[in-house]
């Protein structure tokens, strides 16, 4: 085995004082250093054991590859070692808190692994005839059921892969529903505490974005977006609980408002697990909401995906959602598809996806839901916000909490880097919880507020776990406070120091090359 | 006085019918380290207020505004090729676009050195 032969390593930092030596390996102890997979196999080892090529004759037309494609081939074992450590060297939501803001769930419940493991949903494909898969079926009409009661509003489409990709759901109806009516409109406002694919989405669609400013209590300016409102406005996108971790209590009259100019509501419902079981967004006006699957009902984004963004919508909206939708007649579940939809469902705007939606994240999010069942949703979101308001009331007097004063948060507690002094930021803060052990929270957004830190602690943390990354948090907080310029060099523990940032997005290596190659192209 | 500010942090620079915009040094000094700058190209037609530019740094990405109407006569290859000019030289080297005023009037509502410099501080 080659071990890294360029002898190149990332910059450790000098060793501060501890009278450390360097190692032969530059393993230290448990913590192995790890040469990337192109170093450590070469082109004449392999895992597999493969037939010879066949001779038959090629149909590419002189296409073909005509030399070697230069993947380094490892053995099994060499492969399970490399990513086993380099996962040692990562922060997973199982090994510790994971206080990433606007990111929600952080838990993975292993019933839910057990039910989508199972054949009946892990192995069918969404070709087969429909009446070899009417459990998987049940499970997306029933999940959709779920999803209705739950926001009061009156229709689901379950095809969404992700919440951007249900925000463009909404607003493909949201113009189909206004280019039905003759009512062709230009403008979508977008509060500057909505999230931000908000806008990108409605530029996509081929709306002009506009700004709502945000009011002294972090809240969208009501009298502002009114006095916006117009012919001109066809939605009003709002994020609620917005990304201050605030709930718009004006939202009501927000979609009176809109609806009264003429234009339709679509709300960002990527926390909607601060609400869930407190507050039905039907019942506040909105005309088309998505819901991350991922981030409501467990399996998280924070463990890397897939997503899942089924979008509820309002009567006004439900002859333009998208197809395919799954329809129960009787006892059986039928998919209704373009050739199907015929009168009934003539308007919809088309089709998100190929096929049916994330089927893995369905059966998951189902298991969670009907192992929680209604008291329980209601539960999280109340433990959810209480965590965030404990984490929000025993650091106030160390970090400056904007909106603090404004009352209790929801599901996220935001904080800025006022006080901090002599030249040290939200970035030198969030290095010093490296060292301490925690994966940093979100910095820099909201932008709203100077140098942001959004903490999202989630609702399965315990109050001993919550103190820890309080009292943690508190000792860096301190030190920026105090000007202490140790914290320009943090991480001081972890396996890499400060990476270059600036470098990284200003040269970004995005492709392998062989040392000798690397050289040449400097 | 020929050089003027807004409360979105871009500067203009005044010559005869063509001015210079830029993103002023408070404005570099809070986005940090710019690694993105698009500008717009020769022939576009700016409104005042309106997006004219695009800057990105390691901590966000912000629109850069017109600061009045008019339409670009230059924009800063230079800048794109090398963002870091715009944290060397904000009020420099590191412009952004080069302009042709469509109503010179419009200047008027805009802030002079020492109104932005308190404007800053109130920050």
């Amino acid at each position: 085995m080659n071990v890294n032969p360029s002898g190149w390593r990332p910059d450790m930092g000098a060793s501060e004082g501890g009278g450390e030596t360097e190692t032969f390996t530059g393993n230290r102890a448990l913590m192995l250093e790890e040469s990337l997979i192109f170093e450590l196999g070469d082109t004449g080892t392999t895992g597999v054991d493969l037939e010879p090529k066949p001779s038959a004759a090629t149909r590419l037309g002189g296409l073909e590859r005509n030399r070697p494609i230069g993947l380094a081939g490892l053995t099994e074992p060499q492969t399970v070692r490399h990513y086993t450590r380099l996962s040692r060297q990562n922060y997973a939501i199982d090994l510790g808190l994971f206080p990433l803001g606007s990111c929600t769930m952080k838990h993975n419940p292993r019933l839910n692994e057990k039910v989508a493991r199972m054949p009946g949903f892990a192995d069918i494909h969404p070709l087969q005839p429909t009446d070899t898969v009417q459990g998987a079926l049940a499970l997306i009409e029933m999940l959709g059921e779920w999803l209705i009661k739950l926001t009061g509003m009156h229709s689901v489409a379950m095809s969404p892969k992700a919440g951007a990709h249900g925000e463009l759901c909404g607003l493909l109806a949201i113009r189909a529903a206004l280019e039905a009516r003759g009512d062709a409109r230009e403008v979508v406002l977008v509060p500057e505490s909505a999230h931000g694919t908000n806008p990108a989405t409605a530029a996509f669609v081929g709306y002009r974005v506009e700004n709502i400013p945000a009011n002294e209590r972090g809240r969208v300016d009501l009298d502002a977006l009114k006095s916006r409102l117009g012919p001109d406005v066809a939605a009003v996108m709002i994020t609620n609980p917005n990304t201050c971790g605030l709930f718009e209590p004006d939202m009501a009259a927000i979609s009176e408002a809109v609806h009264a100019a003429g234009g339709l509501v679509y709300c960002d419902g990527a926390n909607f697990n601060a609400i869930v079981g407190r507050v039905r967004p039907g019942d506040l006006g909105i005309d088309a909401m998505h819901i991350n699957l991922h981030k409501t009902f467990s399996t998280p984004h924070g463990g890397g995906g897939p997503g899942s963004g089924p979008v509820v919508f309002s009567e006004a909206l439900t002859p333009f959602a998208p197809l395919p939708f799954v329809e129960r007649q009787g006892d059986q579940f039928t998919l209704v598809e373009e050739e199907s939809a015929g009168e009934h469902h003539g308007q919809s705007f088309g089709r998100m996806t190929a096929f049916h939606g994330q089927m893995g994240m369905f059966t998951r999010a189902m298991a969670y839901i009907l192992s929680h069942g209604a008291d329980g949703l209601r539960q999280v979101s109340e433990d959810a916000v209480l965590n965030a308001n404990y984490i929000l009331r025993s650091l106030e007097d160390v970090l400056d909490a904007p909106f603090g004063a404004s009352g209790p948060c929801m599901h996220e507690a935001l904080f800025s880097d006022k006080g901090f002094r002599d030249g040290l930021g939200t970035l030198d803060l969030a290095k010093g919880l490296i060292d301490e052990g925690f994966h940093p929270m979100t910095m820099y957004f909201p932008l709203v507020v100077h140098g942001a830190m959004l903490i999202e602690p989630t609702e399965t943390e315990s109050k001993a776990a919550l103190d820890q990354f309080i009292g943690a948090l508190r000792s860096v907080a301190e030190r920026a406070k105090a000007g202490d310029q140790s914290l320009k060099a943090a991480p001081v523990h972890a396996p890499r120091r400060r990476l270059d940032e600036t470098l990284a997005a200003r040269k970004p290596v995005l492709v392998y090359k062989e040392p000798e190659q690397a050289e040449a192209a400097e | 006085m020929n050089t003027y500010f807004t409360k979105e942090h871009e500067w203009i620079r005044v010559e005869g019918d063509t001015a210079t915009v830029g993103i002023t040094d408070f404005a570099q000094a809070q986005l940090g380290d710019v690694v993105f700058v698009e500008v717009p190209s020769e022939g576009t037609q700016l409104q005042k207020g309106k997006e004219a530019a695009v800057v990105e740094s390691v901590k966000a990405a912000s629109d850069v505004y017109a600061p009045v109407s008019g339409e670009v006569v230059e924009g800063n290859q230079a800048l794109v090729d090398d963002p870091a000019l715009v944290n060397s030289a904000a009020e420099g080297d590191g412009w952004f676009f080069k302009l042709r005023l469509s109503d010179n009037s419009e200047l008027n509502g805009l802030m002079g050195a020492d109104e932005y410099k308190a404007f800053c501080d109130s920050q």
